[in-house]
């Protein structure tokens, strides 16, 4: 398309440049593209930011069970921050979160910094490491709570050799039962990662490397202070997207634990969930979803700014 | 280009189903009837309608709780295009009508006596401001317990009638090398245990006072503390793999001979019967430990939603006037494991748990004792159960924390739940 407008257009009007330029399918030229974006641009302001102006509108009202425009201030985020469950899901996001996003890094790294010795076979264990990512969380969750059930998967099957005092009953354990998600997104997500580091690596010039060696570092110290500072940009979109799953994690939570023992599992998504849609909730709900929203931003955008900011320097 | 083109024709065609909705004398009728034998249920009264000369349009959303039926109703609503019926029980009929969305059926209800047809109970969760919005389609019972007879004989117990007795039993099963109390760990199966166990031990009076009036005396008194201490006793019968069990694998337990008791509602026989065991025999059934003079209740029904065309109007009496007749109650009832919504029929075909059932239901509207289940939406409204649910739920997987915190939160989930 772009290729042949133009010859269309030197062939229609041979009269120079002046006159290319007043042409209607000059103009539609220079339309085109914003015409061609403009309903998706439109789509998204709409569905994406209008629907989220709206969930702010209705987090200040005191909608029940359909939304009403009974406005109540922010009477909703007070209810909300006396709700004991909802501090519940925010700690367990944190922890979450943290946990996954750091050892998600940290095997991923390490994996993708192994693959990258230049062994035999990589081509079939890369792919052994990056198929947990094609399964959906559903499926990791369920697996996961058989592997996890005291008396179904793992205790049962040390216990069954004959170590008898052995425990492993996290997923029951209200205190523990929120490392059991780490566990089981960890599996599914740090191939992912080991795949983006690898690709990374691979970009990485082999001169740099070399030189390094010349200069008489240890292989340690080459990745620690050669290698990973050029994976900056892979932390960043390794982290971007970790930070986003785990917040928007929810279908691991019902699959694994279903927020449960009691509501020990819980994060903001599950809560949010419950409370507008099977409570009848939609203000504290709303209100819920806006302040995820605002954990959101907190962490992106001072993230973003800093990075997008030192790629322009740099 | 061919992806463009497929979602113009999806749009079209769903524009077409949408222009369909709205044909006049027919009634569409949202539920989550969707398992075998419910289908099968729901489907008798599809072809009572059809045999009047009624149009049937089924709309049924799987998922069973209703969950998702209840989220696409509300989208419906709002977009300001309800079906004719829905699926809709307890307090919540009474939200929907403060809406004002719901038509009456005070015609039908007159013409066929439901004021002494239907248990004064039962007749108000069905009325709204006085007016009949929606008709009952059965009653379950929440506070049975079920029994496997050879792991008792095993055991060498019999069925408890009291809390006491359901302890001392159950240390005899444990010994004996079963588990108790088969229970699944999610939060509305520790509130069925939870308002059984209180039932059980301090009355139908006090459940009155403290899961349906939410009297904050009464939820944060004494006989709170002791009704959650029992609760709290119970999960010493229970084992460790309970945590997010379905009901029904729990249920399976007893039946395999694996566990000796479970506390259920009364859908629990859909499966006792569907793996082939005869009630009274191969099961048995009981009122909850303490409960044989309560009944607590969760009846299913369809609420009808206002129309203003008077075709529609005349099949939604039709519908609401065939779901009371004896053919679909029996029928529907057979398959659902419940009793009948009118304690006026001929109980010879249902099995002894339902004759029972339907003894007690009876006798209880009479003197005393059939109140509203809390843990199935019954009871309270939405919000306040979710609440209730909450403290319930924690208090039961926290081993530190004293009934006495629990009953404090209780009241101030009463309290907080809603504006």
């Amino acid at each position: 398309m772009r290729d042949s407008l133009p010859m269309k257009n030197t062939s229609a009007t041979p009269l120079g440049a002046g006159a290319k330029r007043s042409t209607p399918s000059g103009g539609l030229q220079a339309w085109l593209p914003r015409l061609v974006l403009a309903p998706s641009v439109a789509i998204s302001l709409f569905f994406v930011y209008g629907f989220m102006l709206w969930t702010f509108v209705l987090s200040l009202t005191s909608s029940r069970m359909l939304p009403s425009y009974d406005f109540v201030g922010f009477g909703q985020y007070a209810r909300l921050m006396a709700n004991e469950r909802w501090w519940v899901a925010s700690t367990n996001l944190m922890i979450f979160g943290v946990l996954f996003v750091v050892i998600c890094l940290a095997i991923g790294s390490l994996l993708a910094i192994l693959l990258d010795q230049k062994i035999r076979q990589e081509g079939a264990l890369r792919t052994i490491y990056l198929y947990p990512m094609a399964l959906s969380f559903i499926v990791t969750g369920v697996v996961w709570k058989w592997l996890l059930n005291p008396q179904l998967g793992i205790q049962a099957m040390v216990q069954g050799w004959g170590f008898e005092s052995f425990r492993f009953d996290w997923i029951v354990d209200p205190d523990m039962a929120i490392y059991t998600l780490v566990i089981a997104a960890v599996w599914q997500a740090s191939g992912f990662v080991m795949a983006l580091f690898l690709a990374g690596l691979r970009g990485i010039d082999d001169s740099i490397i070399k030189a390094a060696q010349l200069d008489g570092a240890s292989l340690p110290r080459i990745y620690l202070r050669v290698v990973m500072p050029c994976l900056r940009p892979v932390v960043f979109s390794a982290v971007m997207i970790l930070a986003h799953i785990a917040i928007k994690s929810f279908d691991l939570v019902v699959a694994l634990t279903g927020g449960g023992p009691g509501y020990a599992t819980d994060l903001p998504a599950t809560f949010m969930y419950a409370h507008a849609f099977t409570r009848a909730q939609i203000g504290l709900g709303s209100a819920s979803a806006m302040l995820m929203l605002g954990g959101v931003l907190a962490i992106l955008i001072p993230y973003l700014y800093s990075e997008l900011r030192s790629r322009k320097h740099g | 280009m061919s992806t463009l083109k497929k979602t113009t024709l999806a749009l079209a065609l769903a524009g077409a189903t949408l222009a369909t909705t709205a044909q006049a004398s027919e009634v569409e009728v949202l539920h989550w009837w969707t398992s075998g034998g419910e289908a099968r249920a729901a489907n008798v009264l599809k072809e009572l309608m059809e045999a009047e000369g009624y149009g049937w349009q089924d709309f049924a959303v799987a998922g069973g709780g209703g969950e998702t039926a209840m989220t696409v109703l509300k989208s419906r609503a709002m977009s300001g295009n309800p079906p004719s019926a829905a699926q809709i029980k307890g307090p919540e009929i009474q939200e929907w009508g403060e809406l004002g969305l719901l038509g009456d059926l005070n015609g039908v209800a007159d013409a066929e006596g439901w004021d002494e047809l239907l248990p004064e109970v039962v007749a108000d969760i069905m009325r709204h401001d006085g007016q009949y919005v929606a008709v009952p389609v059965n009653v379950h019972r929440v506070n049975w317990l079920w029994a496997n007879p050879e792991v008792l004989e095993a055991a060498g117990v019999e069925m408890p009638t009291t809390l006491d007795e359901l302890f001392e039993a159950g240390e005899a099963i444990r010994e004996a090398g079963f588990v108790p109390l088969a229970h699944g760990g999610q939060s509305w199966q520790d509130a069925t245990v939870f308002e059984s166990v209180l039932l059980g031990g301090q009355g139908s009076e006090f459940y009155q006072q403290a899961l349906v009036e939410l009297d904050p005396e009464a939820l944060g008194g004494e006989q709170m503390i002791d009704a959650l201490e029992d609760f709290k006793r119970t999960r010493e019968l229970m084992d460790e793999g309970m945590p997010g069990r379905d009901w029904n694998v729990a249920t399976a337990m007893v039946i395999e001979g694996v566990a000796g008791f479970q506390l259920m509602g009364d859908w629990a026989k859909g499966e006792f019967t569907a793996a082939g065991l005869t009630a009274g025999e191969d099961y048995l059934c009981a009122a909850a430990p303490g409960t044989e003079d309560a009944f607590t209740f969760n009846i299913d029904s369809l609420a009808m939603f206002r129309v203003t065309d008077d075709d529609e109007r005349e099949a939604q009496q039709a519908l609401a006037r065939l779901v009371l007749e004896p053919t679909f109650q029996e029928a529907f009832n057979l398959a659902k494991g419940s009793i009948p919504a009118r304690p006026d029929l001929d109980m010879s075909e249902f099995d002894s748990c339902a004759q029972q059932s339907l003894a007690d239901f009876q006798r209880t509207a009479e003197e005393g004792g059939l109140v509203p289940s809390m843990a199935h939406g019954m009871a309270v409204r939405a919000d306040i159960q979710g609440a209730i649910f909450d403290v319930v739920t924690n208090y039961f997987n926290d081993a530190d924390m004293p009934a006495e915190e629990a009953a404090e939160r209780m009241v101030s989930a009463a309290e907080a739940a809603s504006f």
